[in-house]
């Protein structure tokens, strides 16, 4: 008979017990500990929390500076979950580590954008430094690793820093400053980011961003001063049916990339028999180039909850969720301000307003994945599960979050309600154009003069909104704008006039996506650009089904061969294979990611951006 | 509360590569595939699990709809115009198959698996030479694969995971569609997903209960009984030398159908059929592999 | 249960009911299988509740767990009677209609109010309380017990005391809702079909009481069968003792090890003048018989048929060739047949079983071919056309009822007959593991990693008072016997509650330890309870072993 050691049970530290109890509660999760349950002789269930797990897994990760298995095991243990399935969850996202880490760990993005502004330059210092990405030993004070966009675009090259037992934040890499001494500054919290710059224009209407940088974000007072909380008064008084006739009336569409229209997203839960609902406000903005909902939430947070609170009444949700991206600390921090004082206010809580009407607004942290950008996907992140899209149909409205109708908007979109009741419905159409109602914000970023967030009316000529970026570099050539992020299309030259409305843009073969513009001029990289978006998608796949799990490593393959000038086989050969997989992934992927994982690489080849010749001066 | 007691299911017609059939609301398009005799493969779907649609080898084309869909999960609606052998539909079973191929090893999956391979045109070599073991970044020209040393840390089953299509039906096995003790996950994300412990401990320091229902519901042999996989490491293992005959579980009352396969006088594995409404093709540790006894005597000592 | 002996509902049923109590049963670890369909009724929205000293792996489970007292359960069950009379909660209806004897039960159950039960049981009134309105509400609900009900000394009274409980409030008869009793062994219910009873032939029929029956197999059997019960297993060791039984032959059990009181067992047996043990391994009985009988493994040896808890009749075949001179057991009884000066040729299972078919009224339908076809077939099946049942005393709703009605039976609360005082304080139960099976002679062949031997598992309190670290070899003393095994910290266990199995006979034989007192009606003896004592052994080589592997 063969022995074995009784299962060796790690242990937790005490750091990781109060982290993990600060989230869950004092109130006992789960099934009652044994201890507890043997002294009553009876087991009494307890309400099983299973969506405070990603809470849980940030503390400890900030707790500790990882995910040890003590402070796991604690974990599941508490929220009575088994732990192999709490492995499966934290092993899904990028900002949790499962190793030690040291007790600064630096995010360095190296992404599409922030490649043009120097991030190569950055990564080739810090290796230099620190040796190679991901390498460093647990006794070293400060780690990196490279990252996928961190929606700090304009502000490149992008750095997000994880420290041990503090909140994390952007920091700003500073040319000026020896590694050393920036390294220094970036550990003691001392290299923050700036916020997103505005780009306008005078004379432009700028409804969206009007108030950002020209009001205190975290004052309810300033913002009541410029207009806030009228449009829930006129909501009110309109009545959920009057609001939905006037957005229905204002052609609202979805700003996270799909443009369906929000009416009949809000009519189809408003309508809905089951009486517990769910708004969920996707702030996971993690479309590389986009950072437009990052500019929202910091610069006018207030703006959102009124949004949030407007349509939550409209669909008749008693409970929100806003689902940020774990990388912006900055943004979940200045809505939960508003949200703390909207409620101190009586704007949220037990009434709105004048109206009794119990809402709750609560902020749930994404631990890094592009893929819980994707409604489904976010709505198990949520639940604690792995970031994993479902299958649709059923279509959230029907079987949404904890299997309840629920709308999911893009916060653009969330901003804009407020928005059309303040106009109505006809001046809000008239803002834009023949081709959508409205402005629409764009994330200008790459090779301009002033990259920053630019908000024109819909139909706007791309020419025009670079413009406002301050355009190309002195004596430079346009090569190729990357429209709608790592999901969308490269165009050429040739797309320079073109209006930025969804109609025009589709007809070309594009998209306009979550509003990303990514200006590449004739001195970039596109090759290796390609290549990045390439490795995103390979990176960024959920992994769950064959085609997109699969087709992305492929994918990478092929253009590491093509950029190689080792092709298997001949050109036209690797074509047809790329033809193939951007088949099986669009037909038959299960989600938006994988249909899309090879839409910028398809445009890539079609323009000769990889390979020979796609190097810049 | 009047839970379990069915009533009766609307009728739904829908076409079928151009034959009309009637199946009960709620049906699947791959029971009505069925019912219209249509065959569609499938690597992760299983009667007694609860379909995860992630294989996408049984897409189909609706009419209507953007992209394929997976007729293991999606539900009928009246009316719906079903294709199943378009030009789309084989492209993507192609290239699903093709896919898989050249990352995994699926010379233990089933003959069907071969047999579509072959069926649908499915070229694996054209991605390049196969990375020989799994690495973040294999050689230029090199196709990743999942190639990893199989894990033998028990004394009943074998994990190899270079055989591994990530179908989930084990997870599903031992977590809601029948055993609830949750010992594995799929854990990782994208390419690097697979099936583990937590942080990958060995099954004996994991919730594992050896019931081998993922052993039972694997599809390409990722999952083995140890005693098969002696067979084969042997060179000794052969279907064709083997019988199956049901019998009943020797141990508790509850009386599970067990599929004996036998070679040459000797179990080397158990099943269990999966419509069965006793086991439902589950078993528990005893049944799976309890066996051992009846071959380790000697009756006159 | 009132007439033929086995569970009343289909392991389905479990999937679609409102509420399942799993009384003195491990499910998850004995029953794992049937678990399943527990777990997907609690899936289906079932509550589940156990009842059981221990806070057993389907304790885990259950919506509430009631740890009561070992050997308490008719105090506990009487007083959920009582509360759903008092109540106002039984199914009148149903009580009147079908059931005899209300008024004494009644006029029994009423001293036991949730406070004295509360008091003996050691469970909160209020948990009692909830699992009396619970029970009594639901719509459906199915009552399932294992050897936690009937391994005591009053086995009976406690199987009648939850037989009330669904008198009471009509949970019997209908599809979701009966009693189910879970069997240990995979054809205990067939041994009972077949009338391997002191007072049953095949079919259950009654071998004092039928005459018709008992003419029909003299008929078909050519011989007079006398009127007379015969000895069940703990009369048959009284009989050895009393020098009134000499000879035995054993198939297929390991008593040596098996019994309780192990030692009296094996004194018993090697008095016999004459012991033959029929076995497929040469067992530790049989290493004290005269003759031994090499035999085949019934389940992939031999053709025949077992019956399941859900009283399934189900073929088992022939998968492999016995090993040389193991002889197939229908073949030994034919040869020790012809010795005894009766030829009955060579039979094949199928045709005893036609024989069987023809003598008894519930297995008419069952033809081999119909058993294969169908997985197997739920008695009573009185035709060839005949589906089979899938839960039994429906006629219970018919209205009349036919048939004998039911009767209530009363019973009273008897404590454990091993008391627990200073010398003896912890009151030891026994059970089965997971991966393991009764004293493991075919458990022991393979090689599952969750198999660590024998250890007694004490509560983290017990294990702190008394000093003992995990893995440390303890003396455990019992009134008749000790024994030294590694102790472990169990935390589904109170303090003064210990538990072992006896599945490692030859590393610790826990039954030296257990009292081999039985219930007069069943002949069970009482496994689970036993006072004990736990002495920790200083010089722990366990424990040093243990802390060199650290």
């Amino acid at each position: 008979m063969t022995e074995h050691e009784p299962n060796r049970v790690p242990e937790a530290t005490p750091r990781e017990m109060a982290a993990v109890d600060a989230v869950v509660g004092p109130e006992l999760n789960g099934a009652a500990p044994a201890a507890a349950a043997r002294r009553m002789r009876v087991q009494l269930q307890r309400p099983y929390r299973r969506d405070l797990l990603l809470p849980a897994l940030l503390a400890l990760q900030q707790a500790e500076g990882w995910i040890s298995p003590g402070g796991l095991a604690y974990l599941a243990q508490r929220l009575a979950l088994p732990l192999a399935e709490a492995y499966g969850v934290a092993s899904f996202y990028g900002l949790l580590a499962l190793e030690p880490e040291p007790p600064t760990v630096l995010h360095v993005c190296d992404d599409v954008a922030c490649q043009t502004a120097g991030a190569m330059e950055l990564c080739q210092t810090l290796e230099r430094v620190l040796g190679p990405a991901g390498s460093a030993p647990e006794s070293s004070e400060v780690g990196w690793h490279r990252s996928p966009c961190l929606g700090r675009c304009a502000e490149g090259p992008a750095v997000y820093v994880q420290r041990l037992g503090a909140a994390g934040g952007g920091a700003r890499w500073d040319a000026a400053q020896t590694a050393e001494e920036w390294l220094q500054a970036v550990a003691t919290g001392m290299a923050v980011t700036s916020a997103v710059p505005i780009r306008r224009r005078p004379g432009l209407p700028q409804p969206l961003t009007g108030r950002i940088g020209r009001i205190p974000p975290d004052s309810l007072d300033a913002y009541r001063r410029h207009g806030g909380y009228q449009a829930l008064r006129r909501a009110l008084a309109l009545g959920r049916e009057g609001v939905l006739r006037e957005i229905a009336a204002a052609r609202l569409v979805g700003r996270g990339g799909a443009g369906f229209p929000t009416a009949a997203k809000w009519e189809a839960v408003a309508k809905s028999p089951e009486p517990v609902r769910y708004l969920v406000v996707n702030a996971d903005e993690s479309e590389p180039g986009t950072f437009k909902d990052r500019a929202l939430l910091e610069g006018d947070p207030f703006a959102i909850v009124e949004g949030a609170t407007i349509a939550a009444w409209v669909i008749g949700a008693h409970r929100v969720y806003v689902f940020v991206r774990g990388e912006y600390p900055e943004a979940r921090r200045s809505l939960e301000a508003a949200i703390a004082q909207a409620r101190a206010h009586g704007y949220l809580g037990a009434t709105i307003m004048d109206e009794p009407y119990p809402l709750e607004i609560e902020v749930r942290s994404g631990a890094g994945a592009y893929i819980c950008g994707e409604e489904t996907a976010l709505f198990n992140a949520i639940e604690g599960k792995r970031g994993e899209p479902r299958n649709k149909p059923p279509f959230p409205t029907v079987h949404g979050l904890f299997g309840k109708p629920t709308v999911v908007n893009n916060v653009e979109t969330i901003a804009n309600v407020p928005v059309v009741l303040n106009l109505g419905a006809a001046a809000y159409r008239d803002l834009g154009s023949a081709g959508g109602s409205g402005t629409r914000l764009f994330c200008v970023s790459g090779q301009v003069m002033a990259p920053g967030l630019v908000e024109v009316p819909i139909g706007t000529p791309l020419k025009e909104v670079v413009a406002i970026a301050g355009g190309l570099r002195p004596g430079r050539e346009l090569r190729a704008v990357l429209l709608g992020g790592a999901a969308g299309t490269f165009v050429g030259p040739e797309a320079w006039d073109m209006a930025l409305d969804p109609e025009v843009v589709r007809a070309r073969g594009a998209t306009l996506g979550s509003g990303v513009v990514v200006v590449f001029d004739d001195t970039a990289d596109l090759g290796a650009i390609v290549r990045r978006i390439a490795r995103f998608f390979r990176e960024e796949s959920c992994g769950q089904c064959v085609p997109c799990r699969l087709g992305t490593v492929r994918q990478l393959e092929l253009v590491e061969r093509l950029e190689a000038g080792r092709p298997l086989g001949s050109l036209e050969q690797e074509r047809a294979l790329h033809r193939d997989l951007v088949q099986v992934m669009r037909d038959a992927s299960i989600c938006g990611l994988g249909q899309t994982a090879a839409n910028a690489v398809a445009s890539a080849l079609a323009l000769g951006l990889v390979g020979e010749g796609s190097r810049g001066q | 509360m009047n839970r379990g007691v069915s009533v009766a299911a609307r009728p739904v017609t829908v076409t079928v590569d151009g034959q009309a059939v009637e199946v009960p609301e709620g049906s699947t398009v791959r029971e009505a595939c069925a019912k219209a005799g249509v065959e569609i493969p499938t690597l992760c779907f299983l009667e007694n699990l609860t379909p995860v649609n992630v294989c996408r080898v049984c897409v189909v084309e609706l009419e209507g709809s953007r992209a394929l869909v997976p007729s293991c999960s999606r539900k009928v609606e009246g009316g719906m115009v079903i294709h199943t052998d378009t030009p789309r539909v084989r492209t993507s079973r192609k290239m699903v198959l093709e896919l898989l191929a050249s990352s995994v090893d699926l010379s233990a999956a089933g003959p069907e698996v071969a047999e579509w391979l072959a069926a649908y045109g499915a070229e694996p070599e054209r991605y390049g030479r196969r990375a020989p073991a799994r690495t973040a970044r294999p050689d230029l020209g090199e196709a990743a694969t999942v190639a990893q040393p199989p894990k033998v840390d028990n004394a009943l089953y074998v994990r190899d995971y270079s055989r591994c299509i990530l179908c989930y039906k084990c997870v599903e096995a031992c977590g809601e569609d029948a055993q609830f003790t949750f010992a594995i996950a799929v854990a990782g994300r994208g390419f690097d997903a697979h099936i583990s412990t937590e942080f990958d401990v060995p099954l004996p320091d994991s919730a594992c209960v050896y019931c081998g229902n993922c052993v039972g519901v694997c599809p390409t042999g990722a999952l083995m009984f140890k005693s098969e996989f002696d067979l084969r490491q042997a060179g000794a293992w052969d279907p064709a030398r083997q019988t199956v005959t049901p019998t009943i579980c020797p141990y508790c009352g509850v009386g599970c159908t067990l599929e004996l396969h036998v070679q040459d006088n000797r179990i080397v594995k158990v099943t269990s059929p999966l419509d069965h409404t006793v086991s439902h093709g589950h078993l528990c540790v005893k049944g799976r592999f309890g066996f051992e006894f009846v071959q380790d005597r000697d009756p006159g000592g | 249960m009132f007439g033929a002996g086995g569970g009343t509902s289909s392991y389905r049923e479990i999937e679609e009911t409102d509420l399942i109590i799993l009384w003195g049963s491990n499910a998850r670890e004995t029953h794992p299988i049937f678990f399943h369909h527990v777990l997907k009724g609690i899936g289906n929205g079932a509550r589940l509740y156990v009842v059981d000293p221990r806070r057993t792996a389907s304790a885990e489970w259950a919506h509430l767990w009631l740890g009561l007292d070992v050997g308490t359960d008719i105090a506990l069950a009487n007083a959920v009677g009582r509360e759903i009379i008092q109540a106002g909660l039984v199914n009148e209806d149903f009580v009147r209609r079908a059931t005899t004897g209300f008024e004494r039960y009644r006029e029994a159950v009423e001293p036991y109010t949730l406070e004295r039960a509360e008091t003996i049981t050691g469970v909160p009134a209020e948990a009692i309380r909830q699992l009396a309105h619970d029970y009594a509400r639901a719509e459906r609900a199915e009552l399932c017990w294992t050897l936690g009900i009937t391994e005591h000394h009053n086995a009976v009274d406690n199987v009648f005391a939850l037989i009330n409980l669904a008198l009471l409030t009509g949970h019997v008869g209908r599809w979701g809702s009966g009693l189910n009793p879970l069997r240990g062994q995979n054809n205990v219910q067939g041994g009972g079909d077949m009338g391997a009873l002191p007072n049953k032939l095949p079919g259950f029929q009654d071998i004092e009481e039928d005459a018709n029956a008992r003419a029909r197999f003299e008929a078909a059997w050519g011989c007079r069968i006398p009127p007379r019960r015969g000895l069940h297993v703990s009369q048959m060791f009284e009989a050895m003792e009393a020098g009134r039984f000499h000879g035995l032959l054993i198939i297929g059990e390991n008593p040596a090890q098996s019994e309780a009181d192990a030692a009296r067992a094996v004194r018993l047996l090697q008095g016999l003048d004459h012991l033959v043990v029929q076995d497929i391994f040469l067992t530790r009985t049989a290493e004290l018989a005269h003759v031994v009988l090499p035999a085949t493994a019934s389940w992939c040896e031999t053709e025949g048929t077992v019956t399941s808890s859900e009283r399934r009749v189900q073929r088992v075949r022939r998968a492999l060739e016995p090993p040389p001179g193991a002889r197939d057991d229908l073949e030994i009884l034919a040869e020790l047949a012809k010795r005894l000066g009766h030829d009955w040729g060579k039979p094949t299972a199928q045709a005893v079983w036609d024989e069987c078919r023809q003598l008894s009224p519930m297995h008419r339908g069952m033809r081999y071919d119909r058993l294969e076809a169908m997985g197997g077939i739920q008695w009573p099946c009185p035709d060839e056309d005949h589906p089979g049942t899938p839960f039994l005393h429906g006629r219970l709703w018919q209205d009349p009822v036919e048939g004998p009605l039911a009767p209530f039976q009363p019973v009273e609360f008897e404590p454990p007959l091993d008391a627990l005082d200073d010398e003896f304080p912890i009151r030891l139960t026994t059970g089965r593991r997971l991966e393991s099976y009764n004293t493991g002679v075919q458990t022991t062949h393979y090689r599952p990693p969750l198999s660590k031997g024998e250890r007694i598992h004490l509560s983290p309190e017990d294990m702190a008072a008394l000093g003992i670290r995990e893995g440390m070899l303890v003396r455990v003393v019992s009134r008749r016997g000790a024994v030294v095994v590694p102790a472990t910290a169990d935390p589904g266990l109170r303090q003064g509650l210990a538990f072992m199995s006896f599945h490692f006979p030859d590393q610790v034989n826990t039954n030296q330890l257990t009292l081999d007192r039985w219930d007069p009606k069943s002949g069970t003896a009482e496994f689970k309870a036993t006072a004990i004592r736990v002495e920790p052994i200083e010089t722990a080589v366990g424990a040093e072993a243990m802390e060199v592997r650290r």
